[in-house]
């Protein structure tokens, strides 16, 4: 007969950097089930906890940018590799926070990897389709190319732990961005177990960088971060989205609006999120006469 | 009663360890002291000992303080104030000097109750671009010399260096002392060369480099501080700034408790600059906050304390719009020379 053990219980903790802290503040707050259960404590992040993901992930941001996109898909397909061997812990995890049947959940862990496979194919021929060659009056050779937007904050969707967040961070970080990501705060644990995926999975430290805790204290400092050069509102309440898109406006952050409540995130996603934080550099090259 | 108990033996009056030993090492003064090598490497050896790990509580327990909203805000001026911009790279060009030049004048354009930089310090064949872009702007040129970082070339190369900045307008020299000579106990040479160059100032305040990351024990950055001091230094300084470990809080102390016991012994004051790897406001907070508990509030201002350092204005800056504006401040927020 086998002893009884104790129990070893999970705290959930941030992600910043590529360590996992706790909050500076010392704080945490209880993560229930959707059926009312206990299913951890999680890290309250503070606003100083914004500040050091900030700048983790602008640390980041130049070798993460200049890789090529062929590397940046392998890595991105590498992620894609450790959640398919954590499917079953996903599945449990999402059941859990969002108190899905055994099948739906497995269904959303399935399309999320499917999604994060897609995105990563995605890397390297985004130049080519969001690029062109553009036919000029004179001697020129001139182009158009995609370039991310530099570091991102995003406010995870609030009604999908798992498909909902690798919708809105995956193509993010196709495109060469890094991210500073708000999880939802009532259904953390998913996005907690993607940053364990990610911390092994050769994605560089600070490219992402995730923070639990209550939106209407993180978004406004993230939005009102000077460093912070766009803003994907996704889950962020409507109040609470426009004050942040107004003040990211003092720094002229790009904007990415909150999605519509019951949006269905098993839908055909489309090109639009892969591009909505590039920036189009045009080059006008002299080809002599 | 005055004491060297918080690094060294506890409890020892100042009289009977450092003065004693200086008194009697001195009998009449300081002259006699460093001409003579054999009594010079005696009073040395006879400097208290540093307690390691009490120094390192020491500085540990003084990081711990947390100077928040107007404390930070007047510490970061002062601390804006006490810097001296430093560029010395091999491929500093005259223009990259003029835009530090004009950094160092007005670090934040857009706000003149930001005081301007101490110093700019620069190679020495860049000290006339310097002068040049500092006229009338109160900021001092400083320059190293004697064959900086290494110090590795003969005497009169050194002073031939020291000479060319002086010549250029240099209001102050940055010397490195010759480790190798002070750790072989050839301490009459070192001292020598200090002395030497500090004639060749003809009047430049001259910074005693220690380079305390090749030192290897606290014991031997208080001796070598002690033989800085008595050379004539007006300013000890930690660290050329190329060599790992630079300075450190502990170090820093260690300097800080040297010239408060100079200062008490002998009445000269000598100032203290620590240099390198100073790059945030939270670290360059932690020299202020060793400073005031070390030698005393009278000791922060720029006269007596400096901060050797090239990034860390643009973070003090961007903090110091944060204590402002509570916005944390961008990476494009400020000029990158």
């Amino acid at each position: 007969m086998s002893e009884p053990r104790l129990e070893v219980k999970k705290t959930s903790k941030l992600f910043i950097g590529g360590a996992f802290p706790r909050s500076e503040s010392g704080r945490s707050y209880v993560v229930s089930s959707a059926a009312g259960e206990f299913l951890c404590n999680a890290a309250w992040a503070s606003r100083k906890d914004v500040r050091d993901a900030v700048v983790a992930a602008r640390g980041a941001q130049p070798r993460w940018s200049t890789a090529t996109a062929y590397n940046r898909g392998q890595v991105l397909y590498r992620v894609a590799e450790l959640l398919e061997a954590r499917r079953g812990q996903f599945v449990h995890e999402v059941r859990a926070a969002e108190g899905a049947t055994a099948r739906s959940a497995a269904a959303q862990v399935d399309a999320a990897i499917d999604r994060w496979v897609w995105y990563a194919g995605w890397s390297d021929k985004l130049a080519q389709v969001a690029g062109s060659s553009n036919p000029v009056a004179g001697p020129y050779f001139n182009f158009s190319v995609p370039e991310p937007t530099g570091v991102i904050g995003i406010v995870a969707p609030t009604d999908s732990a798992l498909l909902g967040l690798v919708s809105v961070v995956a193509p993010v970080l196709a495109a060469g961005n890094t991210v500073v990501v708000l999880a939802d705060e009532q259904r953390p644990i998913p996005a907690v177990s993607l940053t364990e995926v990610l911390a092994t999975a050769d994605v560089p430290a600070g490219v992402v960088n995730l923070l639990t805790g209550p939106a209407d204290e993180l978004v406004p400092v993230l939005a009102a971060h000077r460093d912070v050069d766009g803003l994907d509102l996704a889950g962020a309440e409507p109040v609470l989205a426009a004050a942040a898109e107004a003040s990211g406006a003092t720094n002229i952050k790009r904007i990415s609006r909150g999605v519509a409540p019951g949006h269905d995130w098993r839908r055909d996603p489309g090109t639009a999120r892969l591009l909505r934080f590039v920036e189009t550099k045009t080059v006008w090259h002299p080809i002599g006469s | 009663m005055q004491t060297v108990g918080d690094l060294g033996v506890r409890h020892a009056p100042l009289d009977d360890v450092v003065a004693s030993a200086y008194r009697g090492a001195a009998s009449s003064d300081v002259s006699s002291l460093i001409s003579s090598q054999d009594r010079l490497a005696r009073f040395l050896a006879g400097l208290p000992g540093v307690d390691q790990v009490g120094c390192e509580q020491r500085a540990a327990a003084l990081a711990t303080r947390s100077i928040k909203t107007t404390a930070k805000l007047t510490a970061i001026e002062l601390a804006i104030s006490m810097i001296d911009l430093t560029t010395l790279e091999g491929a500093d060009t005259h223009g990259k000097v003029r835009t530090l030049c004009a950094k160092a004048r007005r670090p934040e354009p857009t706000d003149d109750v930001v005081p301007h930089v101490a110093a700019v310090c620069v190679y020495p064949d860049l000290v006339a671009t310097a002068r040049h872009a500092l006229s009338g702007s109160g900021v001092a040129v400083a320059s190293v010399a004697t064959a900086f970082p290494s110090g590795r070339a003969s005497l009169a190369v050194k002073l031939a260096d020291v000479g060319d900045a002086v010549a250029a307008g240099a209001d102050e020299v940055d010397m490195v002392i010759d480790r190798g000579a002070f750790l072989q106990g050839d301490v009459g040479r070192v001292v020598e060369e200090i002395v030497a160059v500090k004639e060749a100032c003809a009047g430049a305040h001259l910074k005693v480099i220690l380079e305390t990351g090749e030192l290897a024990t606290y014991d031997n950055v208080r001796r070598a501080a002690w033989l800085a001091m008595l050379g004539g230094a007006d300013f000890v300084k930690t660290s050329t700034g190329k060599v790992t470990p630079a300075s450190t809080v502990p170090v820093a102390l260690v300097l800080l408790e040297a010239v408060r016991d100079f200062s008490s012994v002998t009445g000269r004051t000598v100032g203290v600059k620590v240099a390198g790897g100073i790059r945030t406001s939270k670290d360059a907070i932690r020299y202020l906050v060793a400073v005031n508990e070390t030698v005393g509030p009278e000791w922060l201002v720029a006269s007596r304390f400096r901060l050797g350092a090239s990034s860390l204005l643009n973070d003090l800056l961007r903090q110091r719009r944060k204590q402002l504006t509570g916005q944390y401040a961008g990476s494009d927020d400020v000029s990158v020379e």
